[in-house]
């Protein structure tokens, strides 16, 4: 059976073939979104209704790096809200967005399940606890400069 | 089921919910996101009810009513909880009905009334999304959508096109094509059903705004002036300026138009009954110029002419052309002049252009030259099978009742086509055949099922004859060679044959790609011999269905607008039938057929006058260079028109007609019901309608026809026509029969040939038929093949469509569909201008790179005057119908450098 995008041609795969792109290139461009349409004969639209409606899809390229910032009851309590602000002031840019150099992504979580060290960030999977702006400013310039030689800005 | 409401104790003897019960005994249960045309969802809460005996509030539209079942419709629990949900919608909704086009026909307004509310508790919190503006004929604000869901539905489960989805969650989620948000930039067919169903202001009409308010417009029910299915539509009109503000498809006929589509042409495409181009007085050419003139002088001058072109050379000197374009009773009346008054039976329309030979075809297998079925029927098909038709385009409202058939019902779906038409992506098989090898194909589809014995044994005996000369010729046939001849290979013939053959009931449908050839009546013959050997004739969901193109190319064939047949197909040359003409219209009549119209263009010698009545030859007829030169050399050329087009310029009389809104009369849609056409407008000017013209050039001939009104005409068709002899205007008011009516009790005839064929004996004839290649093949010269066709967004000669700002925006340029494999070698890309030559003349043409063509095969639609299709397509005659070969011509093509712009002419720039 012909395969694509790890999935066989059946309309029922949708959600598999959009989590296998999303996998490989971190993203659903348009053209993905095409090719799937077309590939398991499903409307655009429908593709684009089930890539908006759930949280893990994204359909613009994401960065290097993606920093999620918990909004959950803890971290709400513990400032969680201040930090997302001054991410989002420092980086200049909005929740699900990237930066131009394509290093960062912001993204909000409703819990990381990480709430004895309220407030938290996730960082490419990795949790920092007990933060605030100046600890987050303090990586986030650490990164940058880990970053500088790298050449290219492309998404991953 | 008896069921209380209110109170009330009500009986239903059928499965409903709660709203169409309801709706049946007339208590009203407001609804947002209900139509019926789509399934219920239960999504706006607003149809809440209260059923005795149970805690909860129900959804009246998705509640089935049970026996027993007590049910509130508005008590203050109910009333509360729609006056919540009006106030959440109201919380995100601007608050500016002073300038929406729903004011006066908005669901939510009329809520907000009825529950008194100013502002939500809530406050507002408007979305602020950017306004759609990108489709040209729809308009899109999100910020008053009301999350329905209805244009989703419409789009998905009606059209089936599903350009929406709900896109994003919860509060947020909202319909929106994918993935830019962007109508203009989706693959919408701009049927506007979504504005059609839109409860509110969110998705209106371009064209419509800021035209009249709700109250200030009159509804007209009538029929759609385009193609033949005949959609039934609500037109709203301004009658203070004498416009048209919009088009709904009219609920009643579910038949149809399912009770809520329109295709782009129904719904937007009524601009040009109101430009500025139309012709409001009668003209007189003098001295190479149109003069203005009164209605009696053109009228005599018309009538004295003709005179004396009769008296010089006869009566057979004169041709008529009738139209499809116009209604039943104007044809009738037309070939009444030709044949009563002027007494000439050279009487033709563009049926010889569309389908002359299903009359030929159909009439000597089956007797009837109709779609022997109904347009509902597909529904019930287990196999349909298209061949040389493209419905998505050029039926489409049909055409989405087929996706549906297929989708919904599971019908299988074979196409044959030689271009991968968007109904040939859906198809289980595609055979994409050569241009012209239609009767191969089908001889190899019979081969197959006569080899393997899957044709229907009992059938062929008990209701046909002749049989046993088709197996004759079939067993000649090699499958090798039809291989060759087709280009598509055995397995897929072999296939598809089966596939037809062992379904209980399969629907063949064709059009003009089938009927347009030099073999036109062997291929329309084939597919009534295959459809017979299957025993597919005479029950639901089977049949031989012919689609006709124009609006009421049915009518002009039934009344009688051909050469060789009066109204209701009775046979010009049989001395019993014209006895009783004869002494029916009072007067002697001509015994022999008369010339068809294309014989009529090539023979300058004999025909020197013609009156022409809504028809644009010079675009639309074959070697068109040739027609031109025709029209010239006439001695007298009277046209009947609505526009100025390229044929009337040659014209010594042109007058001024009435447009399909603005008179009254029938259409017969394509299958074969007859109905209503109802005046919307004045007609502007001095324009009148044909049947009047008619009635008083007839007169000024020597012949008094006094009508007041064309249902008079009816009662008179109605007394010598048998298949239209119960057809009233009463009878017809609320909706259409389908002929035969044999008298004014007869309920009409959903399907032909059930029991019996139309033939003496009753029984179908198989006609023995042989593969005859098309006249013209390419060759090194000339080395590719050129087909013709129509477009979904154009109209014929494009006199009409191309009026229509919004349809030119979307497309306003002529094009060639080439496939990227020969554009490639030919060096040419999308939008370059190319130039395409055949045996007769050359045109320049945009070229549009598509891989719905198989290379080797290039698709010109004819609608575009600036580069006329009709120049290349030579005047190859099939013997028995004369219609010409529109499908096949061989033509070279050469990319022109230096020419950017392929100019349409002045009257289109001027509507863009």
């Amino acid at each position: 059976m012909e395969e694509k995008f790890g999935v066989p041609k059946d309309p029922s795969y949708l959600i598999k073939a959009l989590q296998h792109i999303q996998e490989e290139k971190g993203y659903i461009s348009m053209k993905d979104a095409l090719d799937v349409a077309e590939y398991l004969d499903v409307p655009l639209s429908k593709v684009y209704g089930v890539a908006t409606f759930y949280e893990q899809f994204r359909l613009k390229p994401r960065g290097k790096y993606i920093i999620r910032v918990c909004q959950g009851t803890a971290c709400h309590v513990k400032g969680g809200k201040t930090l997302l602000d001054f991410l989002k002031d420092f980086l200049g840019i909005g929740v699900g967005e990237t930066t131009d150099d394509c290093l960062f992504t912001i993204e909000r979580v409703a819990c990381l399940g990480a709430c004895a060290l309220a407030p938290a960030v996730e960082i490419n999977g990795k949790i920092y606890g007990k933060m605030n702006p100046d600890k987050l400013r303090d990586i986030i310039i650490e990164i940058k400069e880990a970053e500088k030689n790298a050449k290219s800005c492309k998404p991953v | 089921m008896r069921v209380v409401i209110d109170g009330k104790e009500y009986e239903f003897d059928r499965e409903m919910t709660i709203l169409e019960a309801a709706r049946q005994v007339g208590v009203h249960i407001p609804t947002l996101c209900y139509h019926p045309a789509v399934e219920s969802i239960g999504a706006c809460r607003m149809c809440v009810v209260e059923i005795e005996g149970s805690p909860k509030l129900f959804t009246a539209c998705t509640t089935k009513i049970k026996d027993g079942m007590v049910v509130k419709t508005n008590t203050e629990r109910v009333r509360r909880a729609r006056k919540i949900n009006t106030e959440l919608l109201l919380s995100v909704h601007p608050n500016d009905c002073m300038t929406c086009d729903a004011n006066g026909h908005c669901a939510l307004q009329d809520l907000a009334y009825q529950f008194q509310i100013k502002e939500s508790r809530w406050g507002t919190r408007l979305r602020n999304l950017p306004i759609d503006d990108s489709h040209p004929l729809i308009m899109r604000d999100l910020n008053k959508c009301i999350q329905c869901q209805l244009c989703v539905r419409v789009c998905d489960e009606v059209q089936q096109m599903s350009i929406y989805s709900m896109v994003n969650r919860g509060a947020d989620s909202l319909p929106q094509p994918g993935l830019t948000d962007k109508l203009g930039e989706s693959d919408c067919v701009s049927c506007g059903a979504c504005a059609t169903v839109c409860p509110v202001g969110a998705i209106v009409e371009k064209p419509a705004i800021g035209k009249a308010r709700w109250w200030e417009v009159k509804k007209v029910k009538t029929t759609c002036p385009y193609c033949g299915v005949g959609c039934q539509l609500d037109v709203y009109y301004d009658p203070k300026k004498n416009e048209i503000v919009r088009i709904y498809a009219s609920e009643e006929d579910v038949e149809i138009n399912d009770g809520v589509l329109t295709c782009v042409k129904g719904k937007f495409g009524y601009e040009y009954t109101m430009s500025k181009d139309r012709l409001t007085k009668p003209l007189i050419k003098k001295n190479g110029k149109f003069v203005e003139a009164t209605w009696d002088e053109a009228l005599d001058y018309a009538a004295e002419r003709i005179l004396e072109i009769k008296k010089k050379y006869g009566p057979d000197a004169i041709g008529v052309l009738s139209s499809a374009k116009c209604t039943n009773e104007e044809n009738y009346l037309m070939q009444k002049l030709a044949r009563a008054v002027i007494g000439t039976n050279n009487v033709d329309h563009c049926a010889r252009l569309c389908h002359a030979s299903t009359v030929t075809g159909l009439a000597i297998t089956l007797g009837s030259a109709a779609m022997t079925n109904n347009l509902m029927d597909i529904m019930k098909a287990e196999v349909i099978f298209i061949i040389g038709a493209n419905p998505t385009e050029n039926h489409p409202v049909y055409g989405t009742r087929i996706k549906r058939a297929v989708r919904k019902y599971g019908a299988k779906l074979i196409v044959a086509d030689p271009r991968k038409i968007e109904l040939a992506k859906m198809a289980h098989i595609h055979l994409q055949h050569r241009p012209g090898t239609d009767t191969a194909l089908l001889l190899g589809m019979m081969k197959v099922i006569i080899d393997e014995k899957l044709y229907d044994e009992e059938f062929i005996k008990e209701r046909t004859v002749g049989f046993e000369k088709v197996v004759e010729k079939v067993n000649e046939v090699d499958l090798d060679e039809v291989e060759k001849i087709t280009g598509v290979s055995k397995e897929k013939i072999v296939e598809a044959a089966r596939m037809y053959a062992k379904a209980e009931r399969a629907a063949i449908l064709y059009a003009m790609g089938i009927t347009q050839h030099v073999s036109g009546t062997e291929n329309v013959a084939s597919l009534a011999n295959l459809a017979m050997m299957t025993g597919n004739v005479g029950k639901e969901g089977a049949g031989v269905n012919p689609l006709r193109g124009q609006n009421n190319v049915q009518g002009a064939c039934d009344l009688g607008a051909l050469p060789n047949v009066y109204p209701g197909y009775q046979k010009v040359e049989d001395p019993e039938v014209r006895k009783k003409f004869e002494s029916f219209w009072g007067v002697e009549l001509p015994p022999k057929a008369g010339m068809a119209l294309t014989d009529m263009f090539l023979s300058p010698d004999k025909i020197k006058a013609m009156i022409i009545m809504a028809e644009n030859p010079v675009v639309s007829d074959p070697d068109s260079k040739r027609v031109e030169e025709f029209l010239k050399n006439l001695e007298f050329y009277l046209s009947i028109e609505i526009f100025m087009n390229e044929s009337n310029q040659y014209a010594d009389v042109i007058l001024p007609a009435a447009s399909a809104f603005e008179k009254d009369g029938t259409f017969t849609n394509t299958e074969r019901r007859i109905i209503r056409v109802r005046k919307v407008l004045e007609a502007p000017g001095q324009a009148k309608p044909d049947w009047w013209i008619i009635k008083e050039l007839a007169k000024r001939l020597g012949y008094n026809m006094e009508y007041s009104h064309p249902s008079e005409i009816m009662e008179e068709i109605r007394q010598i026509t048998p298949i239209y002899a119960g057809v009233t205007y009463e009878r017809i008011e609320k909706k259409g029969l389908q002929w035969p009516v044999r008298d004014l009790e007869h309920p009409g005839t959903p399907i032909l040939h059930v029991g019996r064929f139309n033939f003496p004996d009753g029984k179908g004839r198989f006609v023995p038929v042989e593969f005859k290649p098309p006249k013209e093949l390419p060759d090194e010269e000339y080395p590719f093949y050129l087909t013709t066709g129509r477009m979904l967004y154009h109209f014929h000669t494009g006199t009409m469509t191309r009026r229509v700002k919004g349809i030119n925006k979307i497309v306003g340029k002529a094009y060639m569909e080439i496939s990227p494999q020969d554009a490639e070698k030919l060096g040419i890309k999308d939008e370059d201008v190319v130039r395409v030559t055949s045996r007769r003349g050359s045109i320049l043409i945009h070229a549009k790179i598509t891989d719905r063509m198989q290379p080797g095969v290039v698709f010109i639609p004819f609608h575009f005057a600036e580069a006329r299709a009709n120049i290349l397509t030579g005047e190859f005659l099939d013997p028995k119908a004369r219609i010409p070969e529109f499908k096949v011509a061989a033509v070279k093509i050469e990319k022109v450098e230096g020419v950017k712009e392929v100019e349409p002419p002045e009257y289109v720039k001027k509507h863009s």
